[in-house]
């Protein structure tokens, strides 16, 4: 009975969560104009009206622009990052791992609105370079946390193997630390990734006039009326939010098990 | 090859000093065992040799050449570790042939000399796999194979075989030992193992406390140790405080409790200066025990066993002799002693050694 009462429970805050997810994946394959059930046929027509809205392109290339490069700048500073705090002797290490950390832990809405203030005090105006900046600072924490895990985990001594064997301490990195640190690099750059491509509380106040995200546009279209392809835009984005990560899983098993390890 | 040379090297952390002044010649072609217990400095010493860390004070020479600020990967040496660090990413091939990409080889020569490289190490055909596929021992021969592909001019092992189980242990320090003479590469070992420093090295330098305590052949380290720490530290020791009553040139005679008077050759006591407080050095397999008095001149007393500890082919005996316990590894035909029993020890004084009180 307490069992069976559980299990009931469980499917219910799932069904509570998805449902309203599922429900707009399958209207955007609906063939009908206005949301309701049963559905009339299928079809990808609203597919084909994103495709040819011009506005959801131009927001569709901006959120890719502005995820690849966050993904690229955050992988980047957080896997150097995370090579000093960990490898090297710094002062205030702890400290400066807590700074890095923050931006998780205060509310959105208070980081946006402190950068940009901080950015009008210094007379710099919205920019998309401030936009990327923001993102930065937003999935850089993510990147660390899965970067230190893994290079704690490589010892030191491999390093140091192949430091005695005439590698110089940055072809070791290149031909030692990187590729053993890659799927955390990957995890990382796919967290940041996908953490920038449905960003929206930032990316409302970062964004300067006239450039939108997917998720702005989104958000704009709904304030004049709800169109079917809201939610074929709101499919795509879940393909590319939750596919994404999928894919890199599944790369990243497949290479693993080549290897045996 | 080379000779490698420590002259005055001082080594700390902070306020603490792993090395204390240390002066240290490493023959050419040598196999020299840095001995000692966790904590003597004996790893410090050798990732200093290394290039791992650099000496707060003092020189390190190899083959004639200060290296002080030479980094460590344009020292050209092979490193073992304990742990094998081989590179979980590559395939064993790659593996060993990594020091020759950086060395201006040609890929027909890589191949060839990586081969030479596992058959020296009778692995010859695992080179396509990958470390995880491999055993412990085959690790570790694969890490040997990578860090003598190179060629080195000295080969640093640290610790190699302390992570592997207890009979291949003992294959690997005969396997070791083969490769080592085979290619005479100067060796550098680094053990807490006192057997394996026994069995393995042409000269044993013990380490205590960041000091050097003695250097010497494993037959005169054992047999002659120069100072307390270093009989207590190899083998099973029995130590007696005691006087030296007489000194000379052939030898020393000690007065101590249970035997009394027992001469010592000089040969066995190089470090006795002269009459004085004394300590004898009975290694505990030459303290025998006996049911009857032996009767041919070698010194007795009689005993009481204490404690029995069996181990086949030979006995461990603790037993009461006055008001000194005695510790007595004995090869055994027939049975033990029983705990208990009474028995007479027989020691020849020139089995003894005498250190400086």
């Amino acid at each position: 009975m307490g069992w069976a009462a559980i299990r009931a429970y469980t499917i219910l805050v799932y069904l509570f969560m998805f449902l309203p997810v599922a429900v707009v994946v399958l209207l955007s394959f609906n063939q009908n104009q206005f949301g309701s059930f049963p559905m009339t046929g299928f079809s990808l027509r609203w597919f084909e009206a994103l495709w040819n809205n011009d506005a959801v392109m131009r927001a569709f290339r901006t959120s890719i622009v502005l995820g690849l490069l966050t993904a690229l700048i955050s992988t980047t500073l957080g896997v150097l990052a995370s090579l000093a705090l960990v490898r090297y002797r710094v002062p205030g290490k702890n400290l400066i791992t807590t700074i890095l950390i923050a931006p998780i832990l205060v509310p959105e809405v208070v980081l946006a609105v402190a950068l940009l203030l901080f950015l009008n005090w210094l007379g710099i105006g919205k920019s998309f370079a401030l936009l990327l900046a923001g993102h930065v600072i937003f999935t850089l924490p993510f990147v660390i946390l899965v970067v230190q895990a893994r290079l704690v985990s490589i010892r030191r001594d491999v390093e140091e193997a192949a430091l005695s064997l005439g590698a110089s301490p940055v072809q070791t990195f290149f031909s030692i630390t990187l590729p053993l640190l890659m799927p955390a690099v990957a995890a990382g750059g796919l967290f940041a990734f996908t953490i920038s491509f449905d960003d929206i509380t930032g990316t409302l106040f970062w964004k300067p006039g006239g450039v939108e995200t997917v998720p702005t546009q989104i958000f704009s279209m709904l304030r004049n009326s709800i169109s079917p392809e809201i939610n074929a835009l709101g499919t795509v984005m879940i393909i590319m939010t939750v596919g994404l990560p999928l894919l890199g899983a599944a790369i990243a098993r497949s290479l693993a098990l080549k290897r045996g390890v | 090859m080379s000779s490698v040379q420590l002259k005055n090297i001082v080594k700390r952390f902070g306020a603490f000093t792993a090395v204390e002044k240390t002066s240290l010649t490493i023959p050419d072609g040598a196999f020299t065992t840095l001995l000692g217990p966790s904590g003597c400095g004996k790893t410090t010493t050798l990732r200093m040799i290394a290039g791992l860390l650099d000496p707060t004070e003092g020189e390190i020479v190899i083959g004639g050449k200060r290296v002080n600020d030479v980094p460590i990967h344009k020292r050209n040496l092979g490193l073992v570790f304990q742990n094998y660090a081989l590179f979980p990413h590559k395939s064993v091939a790659e593996n060993v042939a990594f020091g020759l990409r950086y060395r201006n080889v040609s890929r027909a020569d890589i191949a060839r000399r990586v081969q030479d490289a596992l058959d020296l190490v009778q692995l010859p055909d695992v080179g396509a796999r990958y470390p995880k596929a491999l055993s412990g021992g085959q690790q570790q021969r694969i890490a040997l194979a990578r860090a003598i592909v190179i060629e080195p001019d000295v080969l640093l092992l640290d610790e190699p075989l302390s992570a592997l189980d207890a009979n291949l242990r003992e294959d690997m320090r005969v396997e070791l030992k083969r490769i080592q003479a085979r290619i005479g590469v100067t060796t550098v070992f680094v053990t807490h193992d006192q057997s394996e420093a026994l069995a393995m090295s042409d000269e044993i330098v013990v380490m205590s406390d960041g000091r050097v305590e003695q250097v010497g052949a494993p037959e005169d380290v054992y047999n002659t140790p120069a100072s307390e720490f270093v009989a207590r530290f190899l083998g099973a020791s029995n130590i007696l405080g005691g006087q030296c009553v007489s000194h000379g040139a052939d030898g020393a005679v000690l007065e101590v409790p249970v035997f009394g008077q027992v001469a010592v050759p000089a040969a066995k006591s190089p470090h006795l200066t002269g009459p004085g407080p004394a300590k004898l050095v009975i290694r505990a397999e030459k303290l025998l025990l006996r049911a009857a008095a032996p009767i041919d001149g070698t010194l007795t007393a009689p005993a009481i066993v204490e404690a029995v500890d069996y181990q086949g082919q030979s006995v461990r005996y603790f037993v009461r002799a006055g008001d000194e316990t005695f510790q007595a590894i004995n090869m055994i035909d027939g049975r033990p002693f029983a705990q208990g029993a009474q028995v007479h020890l027989a020691l020849r004084p020139q089995d003894c050694a005498a250190l400086p009180g």
